[in-house]
């Protein structure tokens, strides 16, 4: 019984110790964007492994989406003769849901386990310590970098998402299924509001990339050094990112959208 | 060297893609270049019931657009809805005028439809609309009908 309450006792503290350590680099991260701008070209290299390389799986992606969408919707909306209503449908959902969230995802996957990796394995072969002997700051010289590329890529990749999405649906939609292209384009723009839809969605987007790049740099920068370590917090990273998306994503839509 | 320049340039890509997707979403799937219209006069209108009209709806003269519904609020002091239509400038609505909230076919959206009046001189910023006309609501309609038709068939 002493046992059973010492292990809980310990488990919460160790849990509480790690959302502290998360914090307090959360916390260095954000004072560090003086020295990051200051390195402007560590900047940009990271966010070309951050951002472009994620680009082409977004894009991609999210004119499937757009595709299915579009398909789906006519189905549907077919059977009511509310086809016209297709253009609102793919648009609204596209920009306020489905382009920040599944953008979110898809970095997570692409981007943020390989920040962890790359975060972990140098940890675990120790040139993190390395560069501390050396008086260089590994947190500035290689951990904000990375955190404050993911955070402006986010934002850019969940716009290129909606977009290849919307030509997706109207791909389908107007070229192949024969909603009038008039219609389409004239009852999405009634409909979606610039500030009220499109910068929420923006919004959305920005706070997912700075939850799920923090995830990713505090689980490389807190693996245990060792492969095995360094896998289980790449799959940590997956996971958290996915349920702080879908979590924080009902929470953003209540406060933007809903009555609650 | 080289293969910094074109990291460069590949980020520079990637920005400028952004900001494409960002224009094409604001220009073509938002509302942004209708509402960057610069914004005409104000008018005030009196309901007692405006159904599910909501602010944004349109208002049209002959089903064309001339403008939106900006606020909606109520006026404590008849009880009434005060709305207030943004007319877009330009556009004369002559005195007299008959504001009515209409329904774009069986279920559609609500807006208000406005039948000019044959006075010369147009509304002003601010004024108020005299004759309005209510929303027809759909349940109040049936049970009138079906009062009727109970009445009728008593005699």
């Amino acid at each position: 019984m002493i046992n059973l309450i010492q292990a809980l006792g310990d488990s919460t503290l160790s849990r509480l110790s790690t959302l502290g350590r998360a914090c307090l680099l959360l916390i260095n991260l954000l004072t560090a964007i003086g020295s990051v701008l200051y390195r402007f070209r560590l900047l940009v290299a990271q966010l070309y492994s951050v951002g472009v390389l994620t680009f082409l799986i977004v894009v991609v992606s999210g004119f499937f989406i757009g595709m299915v969408l579009g398909l789906q919707g006519y189905t549907t909306l077919s059977d009511f003769g509310a086809e016209s209503a297709l253009g609102q449908m793919v648009g609204t959902s596209l920009v306020r849901e489905l382009g920040p969230v599944m953008a979110a995802l898809l970095f997570a996957g692409r981007a943020g386990s390989a920040l962890t990796a790359e975060i972990g394995l140098m940890k675990a072969t120790e040139q993190l310590s390395g560069m501390e002997m050396m008086a260089v700051d590994p947190i500035k010289r290689i951990i904000a970098p990375r955190f404050w590329a993911g955070f402006i890529s986010m934002p850019v990749l969940a716009l290129l998402l909606s977009a290849a999405g919307i030509l997706g649906g109207y791909l389908v939609g107007v070229e192949m299924l024969g909603v009038d292209n008039g219609i389409f384009w004239s009852r999405m723009q009634s409909t979606i509001d610039f500030k009220a839809d499109l910068m929420n969605g923006v919004i959305k987007s920005i706070v997912f990339g700075f939850v799920v790049t923090w995830i990713a740099v505090f689980e490389g920068y807190d693996a245990i050094p060792t492969s095995e370590g360094v896998g289980r917090a790449t799959t940590r990273t997956v996971v958290y990112s996915a349920f702080a998306i879908l979590g924080m994503d009902f929470v953003l839509t209540a406060l933007m959208f809903g009555d609650l | 060297m080289e293969n910094r320049n074109l990291t460069e340039v590949l980020v520079g890509l990637f920005v400028t893609a952004g900001f494409i997707a960002l224009f094409f979403l604001a220009m073509n799937v938002s509302n942004l270049r209708e509402s960057s219209v610069p914004d005409g006069y104000t008018l005030l209108a009196r309901f007692a019931n405006i159904g599910g009209l909501k602010t944004r709806s349109p208002i049209t003269i002959s089903g064309v657009k001339v403008g939106r519904v900006s606020t909606i609020s109520l006026d404590q002091d008849s009880y009434n809805a005060l709305v207030t239509l943004k007319i877009n400038p330009g556009v004369c609505i002559p005195d007299e005028t008959i504001a009515s909230i209409l329904t774009s076919g069986l279920l559609g959206e609500q807006y208000i439809g406005l039948e000019p009046g044959g006075m010369d001189e147009c509304l002003e910023n601010q004024d108020e609309i005299e004759l309005t006309q209510s929303a027809i609501i759909l349940e109040k309609l049936i049970s009138k009908f079906l009062f009727n038709k109970a009445d009728s068939n008593a005699k």
